[in-house]
């Protein structure tokens, strides 16, 4: 009998999906990334073909066992973890996808969550479910696509259409079952938060057929075996990124928390065993369920564009050629020069939740150049998380004593020193970056026994970087300062009329 | 000042063909930038004897040549090589459990431009934007030795010594450079710090050329045995070397 060595995660995020192979001691053996297109039919819709993200897992998966050079038989079990709330409809007989993978960007359900508000506004679902009503979940997102595409309503009530979010999607591609996690679950607005079940007043308020939904399993066990060049291998685990991240970090007591910097960040604390009510802004969701324990809840505090406002840099003002090299150009510059960047490309997320807010650059004078609006671009990724913070700080009355970050950017040093100055903790990094894939490997290896214990996993995690506090606390009041009134700057922007 | 005409229109040759169309022939060419087809014809061979533009046999197609890329210098930017190569050095680290860094050549020095904590939460210091002396570190005499030219630049600027066992003579550091570069990989055995070792290994891009280095470093009754270097710490080096460059789009070997 061959005894397997090795644990594969699958990452189907927004921007790429990735595999990556873990070895006992948590070391990545191999790595495989492949990006996929966005498409953009209108203004503020962001879709995904849901076939090119699966043929893009089968292939990062094919790779990163052949530069392993490992087969199947080498891999103990299979973890998948997933950008949230992206909406998926595919036909139960067929396979086929009914629509194009709605992304949690997608604005079009703008007017439809209002509608849902009605007299009690965004959070009328809040003590059910958590979250506010916003255009990122998933359970409007359904609604949208059975009230605008023809036919989908009768074949969703019939039975015949099945909803899931991606882990869903290639789980039922990967073994033939439909099911999900519940902290995929949790973002849906469709789960009762305290029974971890689809919840009747929800459904019936969405009008969402509970014969479209996946069975909620928990995050760690085997749903069965995989199919494909993973061919025998259990599919053991399914997770949010963030939650996912959460695990990676191995932030499993009350009052542990991290912040994963991809092209949005979130901040995640982990509250124990019951939910705690936000009272500024931020989300309540499901942290994981580890088999048959109970399940660990968060708060989540979420900033909608960070690695992406990089990104936009690059590709829609072409100052710098790669996002790395914004680094460089901040360096040309001692500081931001009095500019400040407030990215509410899509409105803001917490603590604010205003989707009547859109970008504003402020503090323009002539002496600011492209190194000013580089540093401007960085430093709102600190500042954001500075707001998230102290709303959290708040909320769970405990003061989060270090940040633990991982993420893309936490390779920018650069912005690593300013978070640890603008918050003034210690910023650290442990020394496997891919959180949300060490994290499904996690959950996915402690299905199947490859590791005994949460005690087990604590171990791996070591300190890769640490960057600690030196900003004049002077200074630092005053770039808050100047930060709040640029956000200020920002709010109450967009008008009835502006999707005419 | 009056500008030479010819260069002009062989610039203009150039800057069309790094334009969309990428590819284009002699009558296209000439029709573009308003010359005579012989005119167009005449630059385009003495564009191509250089180097600077290659003619696709089949089609017969101009298109921008290699000896023009490599103009554009084998420069990579710091921060991007530390972004591509973040998963392979915390690899590294933890397979080794020793400090890691990646460095570039930067005016006769190495440039650490990522910086791993060695594994074991005792407390360390960033070290990103520290210089290293090239001739007395692993990594310097990585770079050295894929960098001719900076090689000579750093011996006639002079060799100084930081312990006993610091290359300090000029024909013994090209001699020692001439041997990593057959080796694949370098070593400082307590060259730059008493009682410290260090390994290298080569990180190198799409087209070969060498844009960084990225080494282990630690006590040195750790890093050897007996005073001599330990071939599984130096195999993971390269292996971590190797990876990063398959990033880079390096060809394996």
């Amino acid at each position: 009998m061959v005894i397997q060595q090795y644990v594969a995660s699958v990452d189907q995020g927004t921007a790429s999906s990735r595999c990556i192979v873990f070895d006992h001691a948590a070391r990545v053996v191999s790595v495989s990334q492949k990006e996929h297109h966005h498409i953009f039919p209108r203004p503020g819709w962001v879709e995904h073909d849901p076939l090119e993200l699966l043929n893009n897992v089968q292939t990062v998966v094919r790779n990163a066992l052949e530069y392993a050079q490992l087969e199947a038989r080498d891999i103990a079990a299979l973890g998948i973890t997933n950008q949230r709330e992206t909406t998926v409809l595919w036909d139960r007989e067929t396979g086929e996808p009914a629509y194009n993978a709605v992304n949690w960007q997608d604005m079009r359900t703008d007017h439809l969550v209002r509608e849902l508000g009605g007299e009690v506004g965004q959070n009328r679902f809040r003590d059910l479910c958590g979250l506010p009503l916003a255009t990122y979940f998933s359970g409007p997102k359904i609604r949208w696509l059975l009230d605008h595409v023809d036919g989908l309503s009768e074949r969703a009530e019939s039975g015949d259409l099945l909803f899931g979010t991606i882990d869903s999607w290639l789980i039922w591609k990967l073994t033939g079952r439909h099911v999900t996690d519940p902290t995929n679950a949790s973002r849906t607005m469709l789960m009762n938060l305290r029974t971890l079940e689809w919840d009747d007043e929800l459904l019936d308020a969405m009008g969402v057929p509970r014969a479209m939904l996946p069975e909620i399993c928990s995050s760690a066990e085997v749903y069965g075996e995989a199919t494909g060049s993973l061919e025998g291998v259990p599919v053991a685990a399914a997770l949010g990124d963030q939650s996912a991240a959460l695990i990676g970090q191995t932030c499993f007591e009350r009052g542990e928390g991290k912040c994963t910097y991809g092209t949005g960040s979130f901040l995640l604390l982990n509250t124990g065993d019951a939910p705690v009510q936000s009272a500024n802004g931020l989300l309540t969701t499901v942290a994981y369920k580890l088999g048959s324990r109970p399940a660990a809840y968060a708060l989540e505090g979420s900033i909608a564009n960070t690695g992406a406002l990089v990104q936009w840099f690059r590709d829609n003002v072409g100052l710098i050629s790669t996002a790395p090299e914004i680094e460089t150009l901040a360096l040309t510059v001692e500081d931001n020069g009095g500019c400040y960047f407030v990215p509410a490309f899509a409105g803001l997320f917490a603590p604010h939740w205003r989707d009547d807010a859109r970008g504003v650059i402020t503090g323009l004078t002539g002496y600011i150049t492209k190194g000013h609006l580089a540093r401007a671009v960085l430093e709102a990724t600190a500042w954001q998380t500075r707001e998230v913070l102290e709303a959290m700080n708040s909320d769970a009355k405990v003061r989060l004593e270090i940040l633990r970050v991982d993420g893309g950017m936490t390779a920018n040093n650069l912005l690593m020193q300013f978070l640890a100055d603008v918050l003034d903790v210690p910023v650290v990094r442990p020394l496997v970056a891919e959180t949300p894939s060490l994290g499904a490997a996690y959950a996915a290896g402690l299905a199947v026994n490859f590791w005994p214990d949460l005690e087990t996993l604590r171990g791996h995690w070591h300190r890769a970087a640490e960057w600690r506090p030196k900003m004049d606390p002077a200074l630092r009041a005053k770039g808050y300062r100047k930060w709040q009134k640029a956000v200020q700057r920002a709010l109450d922007w967009v008008d009835e009329d502006d999707d005419d | 000042m009056k500008s030479i005409q010819s260069i002009e229109r062989a610039a203009a040759i150039l800057t069309l063909l790094s334009g969309p169309a990428r590819r284009m022939g002699v009558v296209e060419i000439a029709g573009e930038l308003d010359l005579a087809k012989a005119t167009a014809h005449g630059i385009l061979r003495t564009l191509t004897q250089v180097g600077f533009v290659e003619q696709d046999p089949e089609s017969s197609k101009y298109q921008l040549g290699a000896a023009l890329l490599h103009i554009g210098s084998s420069y990579l930017d710091g921060n991007e090589l530390r972004t591509r190569a973040l998963n392979w050095s915390d690899s590294l680290a933890s397979r080794t459990n020793e400090a890691v860094r990646i460095g570039t050549l930067h005016d006769g020095q190495v440039l650490v431009v990522h910086h791993v904590f060695r594994p074991d939460d005792t407390r360390q210091v960033l070290e990103v934007g520290a210089l290293l002396p090239a001739h007395a570190s692993a990594l310097g005499k990585m770079l050295l030795a894929h960098h001719s030219y900076a090689a000579a630049e750093c011996i006639k600027a002079g060799l100084p010594r930081y312990t006993p066992k610091t290359i300090v003579d000029a024909a013994e550091l090209r001699r020692e450079l001439e041997e990593t570069r057959d080796r694949g990989w370098a070593v400082d055995l307590e060259e730059l710090v008493s009682d410290e070792a260090a390994y290298a290994a080569p990180i190198k891009d799409r087209r070969g050329d060498t844009v960084g280095a990225i080494g282990i470093a630690g006590p040195a009754e750790r890093l050897c045995v007996k005073g001599k270097t330990r071939s599984d710490l130096a195999a993971s080096v390269r292996e971590a070397a190797r990876s990063i460059s398959r990033e880079l789009g390096a060809l394996p070997g």
